[in-house]
């Protein structure tokens, strides 16, 4: 086997966020000798990501500040928050310009649409209705697999995968008229052939998610 | 101009190239001018179950590359004047399939033939999708099993998204199905798909029914078209499929289990 030179993982560590709320670098220092002397073991060395909310108005030295947390033997990782002015200035310094959790961009709602498809979905075919539902006319084969962002609706029976909510909505379902799926999911939790046969025998029902589980309703016929 | 008729399957083993044969020869005795073409490059068989292997000279691949013209090419059968056959390369492979070269052959047997047959080889890959890239009818045979009826509804999706007139937005290709090999008596057992089982998983329209037949493996071995047989049920299953495909009414035949008579229940068949 060839030992890889390299390895790309993705790894979340807990970092100490310090917010730099003054833009006087004089009294930050003070105030800062005076938090380090309280423990200054666990300061030296300490990776810290600096909070720049509070200085994006004004015009801060960033080399000033820079400089004047590396005396304290302090490790900047990088700066949050930051105004795009500070965030450039950052960058040159060879700063990371971070995101935090909270910060990261709320999911975007994406008005959804529907797509149609008017024929039997074969096998080895794949349909991948992005930001939309998914009907189909006729039935969905086994091999094939119906793919929407929405709720998939089959008039007909489906034999092959189906894996509704595929962007994360909870709230989408898959419905049949004969729910013989190889596989269906929503939102990522699925059930294969065998364990919706448990609760289901080629009946036209509806496939939803409760809390975490799936369940699955029978409609009448 | 001529039709396009390409019998396929994707599962090798099924009878496309028996039902190639028999359909072709069926068309030709109807009075149709029709060229079965075999685009089983490197396998070819359609020569041996049509008995004309002694007389090919020229192939499909040399049209193709134009080291022959169709006339040195095609082979006349020797039992039906409407009757014509292009065998495959048996020293080739699938990559002489070319579209261009496949599809200047079609224009120029079109001109003079009323229907073109061609027997794909089994499988999705090059021979199968120049077999039915360029059809207008197409006919899925399948054996009642799971694993042939999963492969036909593969070659369905193909069929209505990698051909000609799929590429090109035409009428979409009419699709028949052809159940071969089929046994009643194992059907009501339970060891065989029904015939309804099949048509309701891949509802296409059904063209025939082939029972399982000793006929078929005999006329295979002696190079006649099964269809010539017309004592053998699988000969008269045959002739009924090109009648129907030629448009006529005709009920299905040999679906239900044979009455045994009261000595052969007795004796045993």
């Amino acid at each position: 086997m060839i030992k890889q030179n390299l390895e790309l993982k993705a790894t979340s560590f807990t970092l100490s966020v310090l917010y730099i709320n003054n833009s006087n670098l004089d009294s930050v220092a003070n105030e800062l000798d005076k938090k380090l002397a309280q423990a200054p073991q666990f300061f030296i060395g300490a990776p810290l990501v600096l909070n720049l909310s509070a200085l994006n108005e004004c015009n801060v030295d960033l080399v000033a500040l820079k400089s004047l947390l590396v005396e304290r033997q302090l490790i900047i990782v990088g700066v949050t928050e930051a105004s795009a002015n500070l965030a450039t200035q950052a960058k040159e310094l060879g700063l990371a310009v971070m995101k935090s959790g909270k910060q990261a961009k709320a999911p975007t709602i994406v008005p959804r649409t529907t797509k149609i498809v008017k024929q039997n979905v074969r096998s080895g075919q794949q349909i991948y209705a992005k930001e939309s539902d998914l009907i189909v006319f006729g039935a969905v084969g086994n091999g094939a697999e119906v793919i929407a962002d929405g709720s998939i609706h089959v008039y007909g029976a489906l034999r092959g995968k189906a894996m509704a909510g595929a962007a994360g909505d909870n709230n989408s379902v898959i419905i049949a008229s004969s729910l013989e799926a190889e596989l269906v999911s929503i939102a990522g939790q699925y059930w294969t052939a065998d364990s919706l046969q448990q609760h289901c025998h080629a009946q036209r029902g509806c496939v939803r998610l409760e809390g975490e589980t799936l369940t699955v309703e029978l409609l009448p016929q | 101009m001529a039709q396009i008729i390409v019998v396929t399957s994707g599962k090798g083993g099924v009878g496309k190239t028996t039902s190639s044969a028999a359909i072709a020869t069926g068309l030709a005795l109807k009075g149709k001018k029709t060229v079965v073409i075999d685009f089983d490059i490197g396998l070819r068989n359609l020569d041996l179950i049509m008995g004309c292997e002694r007389r090919v000279v020229y192939d499909f691949v040399n049209v193709i590359n134009g080291e022959a013209n169709l006339n040195q090419a095609m082979i006349k059968d020797k039992r039906c004047e409407n009757l014509f056959i292009l065998p495959a390369s048996q020293t080739r492979d699938k990559d002489a399939l070319t579209k261009e070269g496949v599809g200047k052959v079609l224009d120029d047997l079109a001109k003079d033939f009323d229907y073109i047959v061609c027997d794909s080889p089994a499988g999705i890959e090059q021979g199968a999708m120049m077999a039915l890239y360029f059809a207008d009818i197409a006919i899925v045979t399948t054996n009642p099993e799971v694993s042939s009826v999963r492969d036909s509804d593969r070659i369905l999706g193909m069929l209505q998204s990698r051909s000609r007139r799929a590429e090109q937005n035409l009428e979409p290709i009419k699709e028949y199905l052809l159940l071969t090999r089929y046994s009643p008596n194992r059907v009501k057992t339970g060891e065989m798909l029904s015939v309804e089982d099949v048509k309701e998983i891949l509802a296409i329209q059904l063209l025939g029914v082939i029972p399982e037949s000793q006929a078929v493996l005999k006329a295979s071995n002696s190079g006649v078209p099964v269809i010539i047989d017309q004592e053998s049920d699988a000969g008269l299953a045959y002739s009924d499929t090109v009648a129907r495909l030629l448009g006529e009414d005709v009920p299905l035949r040999f679906v239900t289990e044979e009455k045994k008579g009261f000595l052969k229940r007795i004796f045993g068949s």
